[in-house]
């Protein structure tokens, strides 16, 4: 079970020389600073859990509820606010802020998830792998075609499910078991080896990984 | 974007020297055996350079007892402990690819200052 975690946002991908003179990829995540906007209790809420919020938001923008619930922990209002179940509440108190190195160190396995980049309406072959039709032997217009759905008069329908076109990407999708390559604390900044979803500037949750 | 840029800087070399393609270098490699570790040195004609930033890499094609072999090394990478410049050398191409169907006299000539 993931539990134990903090917001960031994605920067983009390097690649990093690790002891050994290898060439590691890897992902460059802005790791918080979060702050702690909320509390959650057992007697007040029925379940445990610490609300970060992540990205200071322009004044502006800022709605009058949004206002009041920042005020509470004495903080401006932030961009992103998540719970995250795990965290040890009496370590908390509100307005408190969490920083990368708090959490993760060099080696530790973590998960991260965020929004995969949307691909709009997609066909069958970039969407599912189907492997399309022939190219050659007098075929026309049936090259990237999904083939047959189904038989005819039974069932008289397609079955729920069948793989076809439509819309791909923009899900939230989580990448677990990545190794963290470094921590730089100065800056906030994560780097987690391999690739993680969503476009550069896009907010990713990043958890711990039980071990 | 500047971000990035502070984590590639952390990592990249300062200290290497200009070179560019048509120059003979000779590149001082870490092999590492077992847990000895030494100096090989690689002497050839630079091929080619590509990239930015960490990615950035060199191609250094030698001719060894009548065999060709190129090398491609990522520019950053730690095993390469120094680059010489052996002999500066003057092409009109950024890439030499077409070294490699030459013989070694008109690879000479055609390199030379």
């Amino acid at each position: 079970m993931r539990y134990k975690g903090i917001l960031g946002k994605k920067i983009g991908m390097t690649s990093v020389f690790d002891e050994k003179g290898r060439m590691i990829p890897c992902t460059v995540i802005e790791a918080g600073p979060c702050f702690v906007t909320q509390i959650k209790t057992k007697e007040h809420d029925g379940y445990e859990a610490v609300q970060l919020a992540f990205d200071e938001k322009r004044e502006r923008s800022v709605n009058k509820p949004e206002k009041g619930h920042f005020d509470k922990a004495g903080l401006k209002a932030k961009k992103v606010v998540k719970e995250f179940k795990g965290f040890d509440l009496t370590q908390f108190k509100l307005g408190d802020e969490v920083k990368v190195d708090s959490l993760f160190s060099l080696g530790d396995v973590i998960s991260v998830t965020g929004t995969s980049k949307g691909r709009g309406f997609q066909g069958v072959v970039k969407r599912h792998h189907f492997g399309g039709g022939f190219r050659t032997h007098g075929q026309s217009d049936r090259e990237r075609a999904p083939g047959s759905i189904g038989s005819s008069s039974y069932p008289s329908r397609v079955f729920k499910g069948m793989l076809m076109a439509g819309r791909m990407g923009g899900e939230k999708i989580t990448v677990k078991n990545l190794t963290v390559v470094k921590v730089i604390p100065e800056s906030n900044l994560l780097l987690v080896q391999g690739s993680v979803a969503g476009h550069n500037n896009s907010y990713v949750e990043i958890y711990k990984e039980q071990a | 974007m500047e971000k990035l840029k502070l984590v590639e800087a952390m990592q990249m070399k300062t200290d290497l020297p200009s070179f560019k393609p048509g120059d003979t270098i000779n590149v001082h490699v870490r092999v590492i055996e077992g847990d000895k570790e030494r100096i090989q040195q690689y002497q050839g004609i630079v091929m080619a350079r590509r990239g930015a930033g960490m990615g950035a890499t060199f191609t250094v094609r030698k001719v060894s007892d009548g065999v060709g072999v190129e090398r491609i090394f990522p520019l950053h990478s730690p095993r390469i402990a120094k680059i010489d410049i052996v002999k500066p050398g003057r092409v009109r191409r950024a890439k030499l690819y077409y070294i490699r169907e030459l013989a070694s006299k008109s690879v000479r000539q055609k390199t030379s200052a």
